[in-house]
């Protein structure tokens, strides 16, 4: 790029050649999508290698390939063997999942209600989802018509997507008015939801016995420990379809950001789009809470980083927030296993010691810019 | 071309549209004037498809506008929105090249591309392509958003932008915000549309402005169509002191001869 610049000493004046800088974009989009694909791979490889049994890149790969048949070309121990296969790998993909869901989920939000700040945890999604699982975590043993015999691996996703669709759908319908959604309805709509849910909580918090109870705090706090892949394979399809599925409606999301009648002239089926766009988010929020409680600001932090340096175009968006938030989420577990050890902090209080400021950050650029 | 029946729309009780039949053919510039809640907007959102009424129909080439396929109907029917707010950063080149949208698998991107820069150019706004669109001015936004609409139902039939296709440009108030100029400028291009083939009809404000370009005249007042006829039989003192009730006299353009409101 700056080659041609130079080659030509002369800088083209601005709309002279659209063409030609569409290609510049283009390639500049390219090689940032790249670079993300880079940085997730990097934070696996931390991921996967850093803790009180240090596993290098070459021993993790050698480990794999182990197990896929090929002869492992390093002298690792059954040690390392052991926490990279059970407990470092099956951590990382659940990081990967639900840092991708939940910012694939913020991002198509923000173009639903054509606002950035609709964060799943902000609008109180997240929390209607916590809400619902809570009540199956509690209430578990005493569920009726035979649900307490259906397993809660499957039940707790199920529930947890329940009470997201629903508060979803309940925030959109009070905050949207003749297509357009007011960011101040929106936030507000999602303080009262918060609270509500978190009151709801408090109720089931108090009427818990033990076992639930630490069960329930896993929950609040937010965590990636404690997976197993058979807990993994139940939950992962219900991350990572809806995140794939999203991909297809980013021409609409772009479309909407104009308002929905725009969009309906524009010839998109704006009632389908977002019908999708609330189950999916619903989908992937609910799961991700299902499996690792509220960790919250991803869906609000990735999509804003990836605006600021790629553009708002969701065919662009929406792929490299799913990069951005799995790594980001990886980074941020990293810390969170590593920074109090030999104790773990909770992953959410993480997110949110991060997520908050910045949240703030952009308020007060707002005000200064009116734009975002 | 696009022909609404005895269309009403009722909101809260009140006839915001009241038995309303409005047709508009091809190759004509049709301007729709009358006073504030008069419900023009209302009739070019039922007109548009976007409102559905609760009488009437909507028949675009002998068709319902509820049996089109989004996209057949997209291609062929531009709205203009009064305003457009958008606050992510797209830049003005992004605002156009959407209204390609319909044309997914049907147009290449290249093609897409050269669409957009011609219809940029042709409402004088090439210089803003790169340009990011909120933080434009109330004017250069409307001729963006002008040029998206064109470009959603440019014609593939020839590169510029005519054809036998038919295509109607719904205008919602396209002179808001835009200076003399180009107030004159978005005008003379709805003309130059409308001789092309393409069917428009314009919410305006000013009739003296409407009556520089259109060949059609439609009065709006309470819901109701007040009159609807040439230019020259609608602009008269009485049909402009009745709807709105403000008293004029009506003298000639000095060149173009169209009839002038002068207030009395």
């Amino acid at each position: 790029m700056s080659g041609e610049v130079s080659a030509t000493a002369t800088v083209p004046a601005p709309g002279q050649d659209p063409a030609a800088w569409m290609r510049r974009r283009g390639g500049r989009t390219r090689l940032a999508l790249v670079a993300m694909a880079g940085v997730l791979i990097v934070s696996v490889l931390l991921s996967v290698g850093i803790g009180a049994v240090a596993i290098s890149p070459a021993e993790a790969l050698s480990i794999l390939a182990g197990q896929a048949g090929l002869a492992p070309w390093t002298d690792h121990t059954r040690v390392q063997e052991t926490v990279l296969l059970s407990l470092r790998l099956p951590r990382a993909v659940l990081g990967i999942l639900v840092g991708g869901a939940l910012a694939v989920a913020g991002a198509a939000m923000q173009g639903l209600f054509r606002n950035p700040l609709a964060d799943p945890g902000l609008v109180g999604v997240s929390t209607g989802a916590a809400l619902a699982a809570a009540v199956v975590i509690v209430l578990g043993g005493a569920l009726p018509l035979g649900l307490a015999g259906v397993g809660r691996d499957l039940l707790l996703p199920l529930a947890a997507f329940g009470g997201g669709l629903a508060t979803t759908w309940l925030v959109y319908r009070i905050a949207s008015h003749d297509g357009r959604t007011e960011v101040a309805t929106l936030l507000l709509a999602g303080i009262a939801l918060n609270a509500v849910a978190g009151a709801a909580i408090g109720v089931l918090v108090f009427v818990s016995d033990d076992q639930a109870l630490r069960d329930l705090n896993f929950w609040l706090l937010g965590s990636l420990g404690g997976v197993t892949w058979d807990r993994l394979l139940i939950a992962a399809p219900l991350m990572l379809a809806p995140a794939l599925a999203a991909l297809v409606l980013a021409r609409p999301l772009n479309a909407l950001l104009f308002g929905e009648t725009e969009a309906v002239h524009m010839g998109f089926d704006v009632e389908r789009t977002k019908r999708l766009v609330v189950v999916l988010a619903a989908l992937a929020v609910g799961s991700s809470v299902a499996l690792t409680g509220v960790i919250g600001f991803v869906g609000l932090v990735v999509p804003h980083l990836v605006r600021m340096t790629i553009g708002p175009d969701h065919r662009v968006l929406l792929p490299a927030s799913l990069m951005l938030g799995a790594s980001l989420l990886l980074l941020a577990d990293l810390l969170a296993r590593t920074l109090v050890l030999p104790a773990e902090l909770p992953i959410g209080i993480l997110t949110s010691v991060i997520g908050g400021p910045f949240f703030l950050w952009l308020l007060l650029r707002r005000r200064g810019l009116g734009l975002w | 071309m696009l022909a609404g029946s005895d269309l009403t729309v009722i909101r809260r009780g009140r006839r915001l549209l009241d038995g309303v039949t409005l047709a508009v053919p091809g190759a004509s510039l049709t301007a729709l004037i009358g006073p504030n809640g008069a419900g023009k907007s209302t009739l070019l959102h039922v007109l548009s498809g976007a409102l559905t009424p609760e009488a009437g129909q909507v028949r675009f080439l002998d068709r319902p506008l509820g049996d089109w396929p989004r996209a057949d109907l997209a291609r062929r029917r531009a709205v203009l929105p009064q305003s457009s707010t958008l606050s992510f950063p797209f830049r003005a080149l992004d605002v156009v090249l959407m209204g390609r949208s319909a044309h997914a698998g049907r147009s290449s991107h290249d093609h897409d591309l050269a669409v957009a820069v011609a219809a940029l150019t042709a409402v004088d706004a090439l210089a803003l392509a790169e340009r990011i669109y909120p933080t434009l001015s109330g004017g250069e936004r409307q001729r963006v958003q002008l040029a998206r609409v064109m470009a959603q139902i440019w014609t593939d039939d020839d590169g510029e932008g005519q054809g036998r296709t038919p295509r109607v440009l719904l205008l919602d108030e396209p002179t808001n915000n835009l200076d003399l100029l180009h107030q004159h400028q978005l005008m003379r291009f709805a003309r130059h549309l409308a001789d092309q083939g393409v069917g428009v009809l314009a919410v305006l404000h000013d009739p003296n402005l409407a009556a520089l370009y259109a060949d059609r005249m439609v009065v709006l007042a309470d819901g109701r169509m007040v009159a609807d006829g040439p230019v020259d039989a609608v602009m008269t003192e009485a049909v402009i002191a009745r709807v709105f009730g403000l008293p004029v006299t009506v003298q000639r353009h000095p060149t173009r001869g169209t009839p002038h409101l002068v207030p009395v």
